[in-house]
């Protein structure tokens, strides 16, 4: 019985992981960027909740209202500015600069918000609470909140891309941007949409981790940016539902690890993600494509 | 054909030399590097005229038509679209004043299907007489395969997306890049056949073509490029086969090629299809 219940905490905490990585592999997919930030300004998104739930007092769930519109903008404006210049030279560059801004980020919030872990207080108990399934197995609100949330940005997402004349133009500025040029489309605004989208998401994943766990202004790097890589990686790279896959078998593994021996739970993850590596680089989902 | 031919002629007729071209290409040079693949190439092309650009692999027609779509920037000169000067203008915002490319290789997106790639083309259209549903009816079959994807079209009916997304934009001056290129020989007839429906919405054509019989065919003009120079410049009707291969091959005399001279500018068909 208690398998049975770390692999039904793997597969939800999945879905948090999902919510991290698919920003990261939607941000690669369009635009060959790798958000080394990408963890950062997941932690960004939460601070700020926890700003604007301190300052304003408005309940949780309203802050994702601000939240979430707050980073997408701040994700046009950064891929348009700092990002599309570095593209503009060539894409290893991106990666230089994603990296230096995870280092200007993790210090600004270090200078700021010191070393202090910080939570994101609900005071909610549906999200506090749980519930019980036989005599062993105990499940959070909270984490099928997330799981359920995870599904429904997916399915947004693909959704938004197949459908929506931007999503189109997402997806045809990701086949060939130059011939997108050609029939007339700005590829640098159509990259701003799906960076504003990738960073959306992030919003979500931080605010929704800050709720789950405790955020440190290195939480970025060392947590969030890690297990959305592994997530990616073991899911494929640039498939929307591989994410949701990847996340899901890395939560298993670690939660399968957890039950071994509690030390042992982030390195069974890793162990997953290095084995993906080895026998199947492609990742567990074969399609190329971000829909 | 016939009426292609009939229609191009006619236009070039009317071609008034103190009327203002469309398109007007002042002293480029374009460099790949330490390359000069354009060295002062000048050009004018007028209203309703199907003008031809020729020359040998190498040549720098396709990097005459990509400085012309905004694709390449040149060292020096000038290119002028309807008066105005859009010599630094982003590629996009050519298209969207009517300078519209139809790629060499097609360039369709892979991941999308038939008819999103002429969505893609109608996104930052200007306005005009070519819809999606136009290209529907010049090309019957796209419509009941408007779902596919591209990669499951044959060269030709690809080539025909292209164009039906290019088409779309309602562009004033319609660029084809190497349109036969790898295509069976009677697939490039039925596209060139349909240049006229196009010539009659009001377009003007500036193409790029390696198979000079086709050029000459088509063409109310020619313009030969060799390493980057004009090296002719004339009606189809004004010149002889012969000057056209000096020109081509950068012979001071002509015609005395063995053999393979009469081919060299012939497509290679390798790839059957429908269009």
């Amino acid at each position: 019985m208690a398998w049975v219940n770390a692999i039904i905490q793997g597969v939800l905490t999945g879905g948090l992981y999902a919510l991290f990585a698919c920003g990261l592999s939607l941000m690669f997919g369009v635009m060959n960027v790798v958000n080394l930030a990408h963890g950062d300004l997941a932690v960004v998104a939460g601070y700020v909740a926890i700003g604007i739930i301190a300052v304003t007092h408005v309940p949780v769930l309203a802050s994702f209202l601000i939240v979430v519109p707050v980073m997408a903008l701040l994700g046009y404006v950064l891929q348009r500015t700092i990002l599309q210049g570095a593209l503009d030279r060539s894409v290893l560059t991106t990666l230089l600069v994603t990296f230096g801004l995870s280092v200007v980020i993790e210090n600004g919030l270090l200078q700021f918000f010191t070393a202090n872990s910080r939570a994101i207080g609900t005071g909610l108990s549906l999200v506090t609470g749980s519930f019980k399934l036989g005599s062993q197995i105990q499940i959070g609100y909270l984490l099928v909140v997330i799981f359920a949330t995870a599904v429904v940005v997916l399915l947004g997402l693909q959704y938004f891309l197949s459908r929506s004349r931007y999503g189109r133009l997402i997806r045809a500025v990701a086949d060939d941007k130059e011939a997108a040029q050609l029939s007339g489309v700005d590829y640098r605004h159509v990259f701003g949409i799906a960076a504003a989208l990738a960073f959306g998401t992030v919003a979500l994943a931080g605010v929704a981790y800050g709720m789950y766990s405790q955020l440190q202004p290195t939480t970025g790097t060392d947590t969030i940016l890690l297990f959305a890589f592994a997530a990616v990686v073991i899911g494929g790279l640039g498939s929307l539902w591989g994410t949701l896959l990847g996340g899901v078998v890395l939560g298993v593994a670690q939660q399968i690890g957890a039950q071994i021996n509690i030390s042992d739970e982030v390195l069974a993850g890793y162990i997953v993600f290095l084995a993906v590596l080895v026998l199947r680089p492609q990742g567990l989902t074969t399609r190329r494509a971000q829909s | 054909m016939a009426p292609g031919l009939a229609r191009g002629r006619r236009k070039d007729s009317q071609r008034l030399d103190d009327g203002s071209p469309l398109l007007e290409v002042s002293e480029l040079v374009v460099h790949h590097g330490q390359l000069r693949a354009l060295d002062g190439v000048s050009l004018r092309v007028f209203p309703g005229e199907v003008y031809a650009i020729i020359g040998a692999n190498g040549a720098g027609k396709s990097t005459l038509l990509r400085t012309i779509s905004g694709l390449h920037h040149p060292s020096a000169g000038s290119v002028l679209f309807d008066g105005q000067d859009v010599t630094r203008l982003r590629p996009e915002r050519r298209a969207t004043a009517g300078i519209v490319m139809v790629p060499e290789g097609r360039r369709l997106f892979g991941s999308l299907s038939v008819e999103e790639n002429l969505q893609v083309g109608t996104a930052y259209a200007r306005q005009g007489p070519w819809t999606i549903e136009r290209v529907y009816e010049m090309f019957g079959w796209m419509r009941e395969r408007r779902g596919q994807r591209t990669a499951q079209l044959s060269g030709g009916e690809q080539q025909a997306v292209a164009i039906g997304r290019a088409l779309v934009a309602n562009p004033r001056v319609l660029l084809l890049d190497e349109l036969s290129l790898g295509l069976a020989p009677l697939v490039v007839q039925r596209i060139y056949g349909m240049l006229p429906e196009i010539l009659a919405t009001g377009l003007t054509v500036l193409l790029v073509e390696q198979d000079v019989s086709q050029a000459l065919r088509v063409a109310s003009h020619i313009h030969c490029l060799l390493e980057g120079r004009t090296t002719l410049e004339a009606r189809p009707a004004d010149v002889t086969a012969d000057q056209v291969e000096a020109a081509y091959f950068g012979l001071a005399g002509a015609g005395r090629l063995p053999g393979g001279a009469a081919q060299a500018g012939a497509s290679q068909p390798d790839e059957r299809g429908e269009p």
